[in-house]
């Protein structure tokens, strides 16, 4: 039990890391990963509603109607999205409005849908949050990792949660602001999807 | 010719696959082909009418380039003298442009084959002739002042990024030169706006003064009379006497090339006719929008034709074969939409002064979809087989 249990927690943090291996969840990956903080309140707010969704749909597995699943489905992530925001609407307002309408399109992503459908609705519930809490993080490694090479190259700092930077290139250095444009976002995927390939073929 | 014929010869062996430096193999044929002719022939049909091959067709195109490049240094050098308030004679205006354009050039080819070597090196495969090309459009598109670390870090994008990521020459989507070039507008859009004119030579930093496209007239006033205050008269914008980016400010070079193109049928007429066509049209149209007095909206064709960047784009970026269509029907809309296109930028957007390179990128992208179009097209003219 204890060693599947790790088997389910770990393969989200590498074998199947969600941008990176499965290729899922592009809107958001490419979208907030303007800065570290970005990625990571992003990142977190996901996990939650993945952590929670899935517990929920493995304790309801043998409830749900099979026909009208995904309906279902996306209400209980819906609600959890809901909570997400009110929640970072009320105590973390500035990265609320920086991530937007990310916030409710966590209810259409297809990682959280994914892994319900995949994963939770098969399995008990400590293993369906073990599944959650792993892609979950993974996803936000991802996206903090994205956000890190994008800010760095396109801002030269890292900023995280106001005030000072926490880590600066250095005067010498002329931040080139095309990566923290939407283009910039394609190619930083692209270079780190093609690094995690080359690193995965060995 | 023999005595390097017999270096060749007794090099040979080393760079061949048993050879000490099989790694640099691919560097030793590109030289050797720069000197003779590749040495394997035919010797039974089909034979080719005429034998172009890359290397020659990217030699036209370089050829073609010359009259731009030669003006752009004098230009270069023209305008920095304007700019320190004197008035330079024609040696002494080309030679300090020259010496502010050679260093861009060089900076340009060197990073640009490193990059070029190593990819080849890796791949195995011969050094292709494709950025002969490459390396002189790019810094024919940038203003004279860029520092030279931006020329490598543009050609450096453009290179792997632009296409040795989708496979090298011949298979990439979009135009290296253009791609390079678009990469250092949004990074450093400071040193890329056309409102930047620093002095070419060192005397004098920081005089500015904004190019034809980022002129409007304010408070009614016609845009020609505003223009031509400040030294953008038509015969001025032709002939090239402005301030702007090394290869394009000046029309008539820009055509000269055009025309060699178009007769040694190494860039496409469809094209270039086309795209010309198509900022025409559109000119007219905009011209005849009422409300729009004093902006370049306002301008008409001729302005159109003749500021900026366009000539040149069509002329030698949007004739790239591999990033433009291959079928004749998908040749003219796709020109007639980057003349479109260019207009509807430089006129509705602006954050975007000119808008050539955008749409030369823009339709590059969609130039596949052209050719399926038209290919769809053909097939469903078919008489069905019955």
């Amino acid at each position: 039990m204890a060693q599947s249990l790790a088997k389910e927690f770990t393969k989200g943090l590498w074998a199947e890391i969600p941008p990176f291996r499965l290729v899922l969840g592009l809107c958001p990956t490419l979208a907030v990963t303007k800065s570290v903080e970005n990625g990571i309140g992003m990142g977190l707010a996901t996990t939650f509603v993945l952590v929670f969704s899935n517990l929920l749909i493995s304790l309801l597995r043998n409830v749900i109607p099979p026909k009208v699943r995904i309906a279902c489905y996306i209400v209980i992530i819906a609600t959890f999205v809901t909570i997400v925001e009110l929640v970072m609407q009320a105590y973390t307002y500035p990265l609320f409005l920086t991530l937007g309408i990310f916030i409710p399109l966590i209810v259409v992503n297809c990682i959280v849908l994914g892994r319900a459908e995949a994963f939770a609705s098969k399995n008990t519930p400590v293993l369906a949050v073990a599944d959650g809490l792993g892609i979950g993080i993974g996803f936000t490694l991802s996206l903090a990792s994205l956000g890190a090479v994008r800010e760095i190259i396109g801002a030269g700092t890292i900023t995280i949660w106001g005030g000072n930077p926490v880590f600066a290139v250095g005067d010498w250095y002329h931040p080139f602001s095309f990566m923290v444009e939407a283009p910039g976002a394609f190619v930083a995927l692209g270079l780190m999807l093609a690094g995690m390939n080359l690193i995965g073929k060995k | 010719m023999n005595p390097i014929k017999k270096i060749f010869e007794l090099l040979e062996y080393d760079f061949s696959d048993a050879g000490k430096f099989a790694k640099l193999g691919p560097l030793f044929d590109a030289t050797k082909t720069f000197f003779f002719l590749p040495s394997p022939k035919n010797k039974m049909g089909p034979f080719i009418r005429d034998h172009l091959d890359l290397k020659r067709y990217m030699s036209f195109v370089i050829i073609s380039l010359l009259p731009v490049l030669f003006f752009g240094m004098y230009n270069t050098g023209y305008q920095s003298g304007l700019a320190r308030g004197e008035t330079l004679e024609f040696w002494a205006s080309f030679l300090s442009g020259a010496w502010v354009v050679m260093p861009i050039i060089i900076v340009s080819y060197g990073v640009g084959f490193f990059w070029e070597i190593l990819f080849a090196a890796i791949r195995r495969h011969p050094i292709s002739e494709g950025f002969l090309v490459t390396g002189l459009l790019f810094p024919l598109t940038l203003p004279p002042t860029i520092p030279l670390w931006q020329v490598a870090l543009g050609i450096s994008f453009g290179v792997v990024i632009g296409k040795e990521i989708f496979g090298g020459t011949g298979r990439n989507i979009l135009n290296p030169a253009l791609t390079a070039r678009a990469f250092v507008f949004f990074s450093y859009p400071v040193t890329m706006s056309g409102n930047v004119w620093v002095a070419g030579a060192d005397a004098v930093d920081g005089i500015t003064g904004a190019t034809a496209l980022a002129v409007n007239a304010e408070g009614g006033t016609s845009l020609f009379s505003t223009l031509s205050d400040q030294g953008f008269s038509l015969s001025n914008l032709f002939f090239g006497f402005v301030p702007g980016s090394i290869g394009e400010t000046s029309a008539l070079c820009c055509l000269i090339g055009a025309v060699f193109l178009m007769v040694t049928r190494i860039g496409n007429y469809r094209i270039i006719l086309g795209g010309i066509a198509g900022l025409i049209i559109t000119a007219i149209l905009f011209y005849f929008l009422p409300g729009t007095k004093g902006t370049w909206a306002d301008a008409g064709p001729l302005y159109h034709l003749c500021a900026g960047g366009f000539l040149f784009g069509i002329s030698f970026m949007a004739t790239d074969p591999v990033s433009a269509p291959g079928t004749n029907p998908g040749r003219w809309i796709f020109g007639f939409l980057i003349g479109f296109l260019t207009v509807i930028l430089r006129v509705a957007n602006p954050a975007f002064a000119e808008g050539v390179m955008l749409a030369i990128l823009f339709m590059n992208v969609f130039a596949p979809l052209l050719d399926h179009l038209v290919m769809k097209h053909r097939i469903s003219k078919r008489i069905p087989n019955v």
